[in-house]
């Protein structure tokens, strides 16, 4: 397995006009890896996979391929394939002429692309249906042509505009695995853009948050869902609790935050931070769901959080408790259903207790509206 | 009930007005084509004949001008589909800003009227001809290039009013694909582009011939020395027309239904093709044991197709068998027949008013100055008494002729000695 062809963004910058839709990207994507951008619609990140792939000039800064400047080189010339969002199958022609379009640019006989279209499809699972035409094949089955059609023109980075979006969500998470397989076995370079934080998650060895047109962290999955750097990347990758307030104290890596509403609580600086907070600011706490456990009636204490429980729901895994929050949303816990028994609390006062390794203090920033 | 029925019957009346009116001239000049007068009439029948075909045929001037149209029409349908193509690819691609403007600009020349496009496509090139230096003759100056040039100002933007409607539906997405796998722009527009604007460009294609075809207000100042089918028609009816033009319109009725019939049998048989793909399974699909539908089952217009053709073979079989004088000679008979009967009953008549005045002056004094017997139109004033009144009272002589024009409408003038 080759080690793959690198991707860096270099101070990159796209604007439209007077709108700016990528600001200063810095990004290094290592070969071979599978690199997610995620972020809600509008962001920017289409706007960077067109600039890979070369739909886009950009405004400033340098797009790398393996070391090699790109600008000026149009999206024919580049060692890319993107997948669109919607596929952009050719309707005209039968599965087999879609997936090997790009041997017949070069003029490659039809014999030799029938044979390769047969080892494509092998490949996806598609035996026996290449003289379909893509409208008579299902959505999955679509999707999967158009990754054959990108891989038959033999790129050193596929690009990936959201293509699960259309599909239904059981099919989706078929999808993910099938992705990850897919990029395992040919080693190359996958850029996947999603607003999906579970695929991005799931599927990804890095990923970078982005936000209007900003990156706010790049790292592997486990490091941006325990270690965000700002609040958005908290608020955006998977659910969190949000507590405000005003930092009173640091003490190494851990601060004293005293929010609106809950009383003092300990929490631990995340690691982009660390040095950058001090007593006074603007702070905002967070706390996933899962991180709550039940606390003794009655404890307190700078790791307590005692609220009413405003509804209970049950979900099979878990039991669900919604109490008021802090953050002008509901606070949401989750405890994992293990056998025990579990009481009614609604209307009443509850008290919670979480590990301070599991709190995170960050700076004062937007909240991810979803 | 009974007032659901009276709605029915009247939807029914009402199409049946509806096509009479849109078919009903049709009908009429096709029939005219096979009857045997040399005036273009439905009614009285006389003979059934072919010879207008032949005359048709015959005829150099007709034969040429539809050389020349389908020449136009060609150069035209090129010209006008590669125009219009690229000003639908124009729209789509135009600072949004601009598209209304440029769209207006484009749909223009629908709107100014032909005769106008005409004078100025002439005007225009003869200035462009003398800016050049060249002579009369010289092929800016050609009929065949100014008529092809001047009804494609107009004509390319029908064209691309049908393939803009194509377009709309094109997904940039499927251009930038083909891209991105590494295609130039060239093997993009015509590997992927081209092949879905196919059926636009089919159809604007037969638009832009027919439109070329029956134009004659652009051409009749462009055509120089090229008259085309329509020039020649409209110097033709000066001179009075012969049913030969109605065979001309008969044979393009029926190459007219045969298209349309073809097309619309092509498109069925289509539609069950890609049922029955539908329906098939992935097995019989690779195997090659998938049963295509047969062309005629359950298709009606390649039914009505066959039938019309069925009945031209037959109608061509029957018209070079088939010999109208013995017909056109008993019509001419029966004709003389007729003339003859019809002067002898006038003759008659005359003979009994003459009989009449005959008995009425016997009764009454001679000299009468009253024209209340004259049955001339003109109130007596011609009348032979009123003239002669006053000198010669007594005048019997006169009163032979009862009408005012001096005898010269009395049978017996006409038909010599043959009372």
């Amino acid at each position: 397995m080759s080690a793959g062809v690198g991707v860096d963004l270099e101070n990159l910058w796209i604007r439209f006009g007077d709108f700016v839709a990528v600001r200063d990207a810095k990004v290094h994507i290592n070969g071979g890896d599978f690199f997610s951008f995620l972020g809600p619609s509008g962001c920017g990140k289409t706007t960077i996979l067109r600039a890979v792939s070369g739909f886009l000039e950009p405004s400033e800064g340098q797009v790398l391929i393996g070391g090699k400047d790109m600008k000026g080189i149009g999206p024919n010339k580049r060692p890319t394939a993107l997948i669109f969002q919607n596929l952009a199958l050719f309707p005209l022609m039968k599965v087999w002429e879609n997936i090997t379009f790009s041997m017949e640019i070069k003029g490659a006989s039809a014999r030799e692309r029938r044979k390769r279209a047969d080892e494509l499809l092998d490949m996806i699972a598609l035996p026996d249906q290449g003289d379909k035409l893509p409208s008579e094949l299902s959505g999955g089955q679509r999707q999967r042509v158009a990754i054959a059609r990108a891989l038959c023109a033999e790129p050193d980075v596929l690009l990936l505009d959201e293509p699960l979006s259309a599909l239904d969500l059981k099919l989706r998470q078929h999808m993910r695995t099938e992705l990850r397989e897919i990029q395992k076995r040919v080693g190359i370079t996958f850029i996947y853009i999603t607003h999906d934080q579970g695929e991005a998650l799931t599927m990804s060895d890095n990923i970078a948050v982005m936000r209007a047109g900003v990156i706010d962290q790049i790292g592997d999955g486990k490091t941006i869902y325990n270690d965000p750097s700002t609040a958005f990347a908290a608020s955006f990758v998977g659910e969190n609790n949000v507590f405000r307030g005003t930092v009173k104290q640091v003490q190494g890596d851990t601060a004293l935050i005293a929010t609106n509403r809950s009383g003092d609580l300990l929490a631990r600086v995340s690691s982009a931070n660390q040095g950058k907070m001090k007593a006074g600011d603007d702070a905002m706490m967070f706390i996933r769901p899962e991180a709550f456990a039940l606390a003794p009636v009655g404890s307190e204490g700078d790791h307590f959080v005692t609220a009413t429980v405003t509804n209970e729901e049950f979900e099979g895994n878990a039991f669900n408790i919604f109490m008021e929050g802090d953050g002008g949303k509901e606070m949401k816990v989750s405890l994992p259903n293990l056998g025990q028994s579990f009481d009614s609390h609604k209307g009443q006062s509850m008290t919670l207790q979480y590990d301070v390794q599991n709190a995170v203090a960050l700076p004062a920033g937007d909240l991810a509206t979803e | 009930m009974k007032n659901l029925s009276l709605m029915r019957l009247s939807i029914w009346a009402y199409l049946a007005i509806f096509f009479a009116y849109l078919l009903g001239p049709l009908v009429i000049m096709s029939v005219t084509a096979f009857n045997s007068p040399e005036f273009p009439r439905a009614t009285p029948w006389e003979c059934l004949t072919f010879e207008w075909f032949s005359a048709l045929f015959h005829d150099e001037r007709i034969l040429n001008g539809i050389k020349n149209s389908v020449l136009v029409g060609f150069g035209t349908v090129i010209l006008s589909v590669a125009m219009g193509l690229a000003g639908a690819l124009m729209l789509t691609q135009i600072w949004p800003k601009l598209r209304a403007t440029y769209y207006t600009i484009i749909i223009a020349p629908i709107l100014v009227p032909g005769v106008v496009i005409g004078i100025s496509t002439l005007v225009f090139w003869d200035r462009i001809n003398r800016m050049l230096g060249l002579g009369a003759d010289s092929f800016l100056s050609n009929g065949l290039f100014l008529t092809v040039i001047g009804q494609s100002t107009f004509i390319a933007s029908y064209c691309m009013l049908v393939l803009v409607a194509r377009l709309q539906r094109y997904d940039a997405a499927l251009t930038e694909a083909a891209l991105d796998l590494g295609a130039t722009h060239a093997q993009a527009f015509r590997k992927v582009l081209l092949p879905f604007m196919k059926p636009a460009i089919a159809s604007a294609a037969v638009l832009a011939f027919l439109a070329s075809f029956e134009n004659y207000n652009t051409t009749t100042f462009t055509f120089g020395e090229y008259p085309t089918l329509t020039i020649e028609l409209a110097q033709k009816v000066r001179y009075g027309i012969t049913p030969a033009i109605s065979a001309l319109a008969f044979i393009i009725v029926l190459l007219t239904v045969f298209a349309a019939l073809f097309n619309e049998a092509n498109i069925r048989r289509k539609e069950l093709v890609f049922e029955a793909r539908k329906g098939a399974t992935v097995e019989e699909l690779s195997s090659g044991r998938f049963k295509m539908p047969g062309f005629l089952s359950s298709n009606w217009a390649a039914v009505a197709l066959v039938v019309v053709a069925c009945a031209t073979v037959v109608v061509v079989g029957t018209a070079t068998v088939y010999s109208p004088q013995q017909c056109i000679a008993n019509v001419q008979e029966q004709k003389r027949l007729e003339t003859e009967i019809r002067i002898q009953e006038l003759q008659r008549q005359r003979e009994l008013r003459r009989q009449q005045q005959e008995a009425e002056q016997g009764s009454t004094a001679p000299a009468q100055s009253q024209p209340a017997d004259n049955n001339s139109g003109f109130g007596g004033v011609f009348a032979p008494n009123t003239l002669s009144g006053e000198e010669e009272s007594g005048a019997a002589e006169p009163a032979e002729e009862s009408s005012g024009f001096g005898g010269a409408f009395a049978p017996s003038t006409l038909s010599g000695d043959g009372n």
